[in-house]
């Protein structure tokens, strides 16, 4: 039974790094300026785990092959443990694992402690069941004042955008995030009714819409095309399929759509959906 | 924690006949049946009672996990005995995405409430913890029984949400987190689920908070005082010190979500604005609600919920220490290392609940500071690996069931705590949060790992408890497949996390016109995945009624079982199989030794007694000169 169990240990250790190695199940191409360095710090650390994983399964499988009863009626080795061990594998682990907590903290310092470089593109997301909402400032670079008293599903003003004031006259609301390649961007992320969660697998981040909260997050886009984007946190039935895209497009397009007035902008990124098709 | 002898005066006659006043101090065995077997204050009692009632949820659970699987994998299959069974839930035999939703929320609280936290603790905790600190009960008898039948009467509600969550689904629909706004004010965003299935829900949990209170408080006060002569703390069997420790953890953590489980309750019925801000719109009209934080009910629900995790897995921890130790045949290996990991896992459970939360939008400081303590966690939990590696090193392994399911304990404890250091970094976390590859990492570490620990625990202490032994062909047959299939279940859905595949989604792709069309493209890469998973999660589930069976059939049918049948040296091995009423027959055990004294050198067999005076000679179950003093019991009689 012993001998058994090692080998299943073994093989089943093997079967599983084959799983992360194989390179058939893994993340989809990042397009993000962070992206390099998270799948950096994520490789560096399924190597730490594997090393650990690899070889705390290897020594329990050959503790249960070679230390099986083998019915000689010998005893076991009689210890109590031994402290000069333990001080040890205790300092090798913490090391290990502070190293690894640290090397960890530089992605999360770039996206979330460093502030967005001045002149990133702005975008205000607002979440409902089981939409995405982006809003945009227009040509006076000013975003219109919402107020959750206006919103409303049937004359089509979902965030609330309040038509008494000036600066939301040229402020455009689509359900597509259209950002520019190479500009960061800087987005502004509001619910108005559950929790989402806005996620990119691409973008090598997510990040929870909370009623009450704006949270900003930024990123930089790096590659031209179109991506899906999910809701990550379980905001009712239709949650499975709260689905919308993002597309990364060419600078001066970019500039050019923002530019539209109102009635010509959501014409315009339904135009660019189908020049830049989901490419996966 | 020096070796000091046990304060003996705390057991003199004046000093119980306060807490006992109520007839127990008589230590007369029952003789009606509802008093023997129902409403009994028999720790043993109560101690099974807890096991039936984990096996009744844990099949419910199981069973939903099942539908859940079926619903991902077939999304638009028809299956014509759940259209009979729920005709508004799966109408036709579709399930709907909320009627999934619903089995998440129930699966979730079923397993960790009524499962996790009462198997290993009020189950194998109530019956051992007495006995192995040779005490003749629980200090607070009928403290023991009101907190069973309490932990009972949430079973009872949480039962009742099955059927009073309105006709479409089984429960609420929010997940068992429960997070704030969804389960405060759902029902007014026409969410299914989210009325009368979220008072339910949040009366259920409520209940078995103050169950899970009292109990904890009742392990506390017996571990402490009415330990037996010669028992002192660094004696106790390492199970003693995992159901304290657990009970430690249950004690401060229940109740914080008790209180926020109050604040929901009034949030959703009162009108009340705890976690709920201001400004929320259906679309129509805007919510009479203002002033509240979804947050903050995250941080109160995971200032539980992580220690939670470890309330369900010490027991564990313990059981696999002391059945790794008793089959190795070799002492544990750093005992004291092994009791200060468990307490510092204990205590660094308390600092780090703030990893569930690295996306929620609270401060990004403190997502860096949560990260830190979350990954130097490992730390003691790996002390805990390495000394059973340690235990297991030289020994003399006897491969009975339970020392395999130990061994297995051991296995995924590593396969799933190891991932902790993926997840603990909130840079990671960033996109891994929510995905499969959590669902992987806490399934195998909270789950599964947890469960093969009581499967070690059954397997091991049912001889005791029932005074047969359990069929040892058909728990190697339920060994194997259950073995591999929770490996094949869950080690693919870490490729399926890194993939992108989300938690939580009812189905991630449709059936149009007889083609298949994925919701999102990006989780393509999973599809034979997401089938090879559901079909190890059916054939795992269909083996586990071979443990039901044998469970029932051994209870009747098993060998008899002698009083020491695995030759172990702890006190539950020493009194009668089953144990008397008083668990000792009206003597005291006089503890001599530590708990794990196997193949000494010198001493006639390769196990001695934690009772035996004199270890090169013979085990003895009562020193001779403790004998004759049948009356002074632990000083009850």
């Amino acid at each position: 039974m012993g001998r058994a169990f090692a080998v299943f240990l073994w093989v089943m250790t093997g079967l599983s790094v084959w799983m992360f190695v194989n390179g058939k199940w893994w993340f989809p191409p990042s397009i993000s300026e962070h992206g390099p360095a998270y799948d950096q710090q994520f490789i560096l650390t399924m190597v730490v785990v594997g090393v650990a994983f690899v070889a705390a399964q290897a020594a329990l499988g050959y503790a249960v092959w070679r230390f099986r009863d083998t019915g000689e009626g010998t005893r076991a080795v009689y210890s109590h443990g031994n402290n000069r061990m333990e001080i040890l594998w205790t300092g090798i682990t913490a090391a290990i694992f502070i190293t690894v907590a640290l090397l960890g903290q530089r992605v999360w310092w770039n996206l979330h402690m460093v502030a967005a470089p001045a002149g990133s593109n702005q975008v205000r997301v607002v979440a409902q069941q089981f939409q995405w909402n982006f809003h945009y400032a227009g040509p006076d670079g000013k975003f219109g004042r919402t107020d959750p008293r206006k919103i409303s599903d049937e004359s089509i003003n979902y965030i609330g955008l309040d038509s008494a004031d000036p600066a939301a006259a040229d402020d455009s609301v689509t359900q597509t995030l259209v950002t520019a390649v190479n500009r960061p961007v800087e987005l502004n992320l509001a619910a108005r009714d559950v929790t989402h969660s806005f996620w990119v697998p691409q973008l090598r981040f997510k990040q929870d819409a909370v009623p009450g909260l704006d949270v900003k997050v930024h990123f930089t886009p790096q590659t031209v095309g179109q991506y899906e984007i999910a809701c990550a946190e379980l905001c009712g039935q239709q949650h499975y399929k709260m689905r919308s895209y993002m597309l990364v497009v060419p600078a001066d397009e970019y500039n050019s759509l923002v530019a539209l007035p109102q009635s010509q902008f959501n014409r315009r990124v339904g135009e660019l959906v189908r020049k830049y098709p989901l490419s996966y | 924690m020096a070796e000091t002898e046990v304060p003996n005066e705390v057991h003199t006659h004046e000093g119980h006949a306060a807490g006992h006043a109520g007839g127990h101090g008589a230590h007369h065995a029952p003789t009606g049946f509802i008093r023997k077997y129902i409403f009994s204050i028999d720790h043993k009692v109560i101690g099974i009672q807890y096991l039936l009632l984990a096996l009744f949820s844990v099949i419910l659970g199981m069973l939903m996990s099942v539908l859940m699987r079926m619903k991902m994998t077939w999304p638009e299959h028809a299956w014509p005995v759940l259209g009979t069974l729920f005709p508004e839930g799966a109408p036709g035999g579709v399930m709907t995405p909320e009627f999934y939703l619903s089995l998440v929320t129930m699966h979730g609280t079923m397993m960790v409430f009524f499962v996790l936290t009462t198997a290993p603790q009020g189950g194998f905790g109530n019956y051992f913890l007495p006995i192995q600190i040779g005490a003749d009960d629980m200090a607070f008898p009928y403290l023991n029984m009101l907190s069973f039948w309490i932990t009972f009467l949430g079973l009872a509600v949480l039962v009742a949400a099955i059927f009073a969550s309105g006709g479409s689904v089984i429960g609420p629909t929010g997940g068992w987190t429960g997070y704030a706004p969804l389960s405060a004010v759902g029902h007014l965003f026409n969410v299914p689920g989210q009325d009368m299935g979220v008072n339910l829900w949040v009366i259920s949990i409520a209940i078995f908070c103050v169950a899970s209170l009292l109990g904890a408080l009742n392990f506390i006060v017996t571990l402490l005082n009415l330990r037996t002569k010669g028992m002192s703390l660094m004696r106790m069997p390492l199970t003693c010190w995992a159901w304290f420790t657990t009970a430690v953890l249950a004690l401060l953590s229940f109740p914080v979500l008790l209180a926020a489980g109050v604040l929901l309750f009034l949030d959703h019925n009162a009108g009340t604005s705890f976690f709920v801000p201001g400004g929320l719109s259906n679309g129509t009209v805007v919510l009479d609600h203002s002033g509240g934080s979804p947050i903050l009910w995250q941080h109160l629900f995971w200032f539980f919920g992580h220690p939670e995790v470890y309330i369900a897995i010490l027991p564990g921890m313990g059981a696999t220490s002391h059945i790794l130790s008793t089959f190795a045949r070799k002492p544990i290996f750093g005992y004291r290392a092994m009791v200060f990991a468990m307490f510092a896992i204990g205590l660094l459970g308390f600092f780090v609940w703030g990893h569930h939360m690295f996306i929620s939008g609270m401060s990004p400081l403190t997502s860096a500071a949560f990260s830190v303590l979350t990954l130097s966690i490992g730390v003691p939990s790996a002390i805990k690996t390495f000394n059973w590696l340690g235990t297991l090193w030289g020994a003399r392994i006897r491969f009975t069931t339970p020392m395999l399911f130990a061994i297995g304990f051991v296995s995924l404890f590593v396969a799933g705590g190891i991932t902790g250091l993926v997840l603990g970094q909130s840079s990671l976390d960033l996109s891994m949060h929510d995905t499969y590859f959590v669902l992987a990492h806490f399934h195998l570490v909270m789950g599964v790992a947890a469960i093969f620990g009581m499967f070690a625990g059954t397997y091991f202490w049912f001889p005791k408890m029932f005074g047969r032994m359990m069929n040892e062909t058909l728990g190697k047959i339920h060994f194997w497949p259950t073995m591999i299939g929770v490996y094949a279940i869950f080690i693919p859905m870490h490729a399926m996390g890194m993939v992108g595949l989300p938690r939580r989604y009812s189905q991630f792709y449709e059936i149009i016109d007889g083609k298949m069309v994925w919701i999102y493209n990006f989780n393509k890469p999973t599809h034979a995945l997401i089938h090879f998973v559901t079909w190890a999660a059916i054939i795992t589930v269909a083996v586990q009624f071979l443990f039901v069976f044998n469970f029932f059939w051994s209870m009747f049918k098993g060998k008899k079982a002698s009083d020491n049948p695995w030759e172990a040296t702890t006190l539950e091995w020493v009194t009668a199989t089953p144990p008397p009423h008083d668990n000792f027959g009206g003597r005291v055990p006089v503890v001599y030794r530590g708990a794990y004294e196997f193949g000494v050198p010198g001493a006639p067999e390769d196990f001695v007694l934690q009772t035996t005076p004199d270890e090169s000679g013979p085990n003895v179950a009562y020193a001779a000169e403790e004998q004759g003093t049948g009356n002074g019991h632990n000083g009850r009689g």
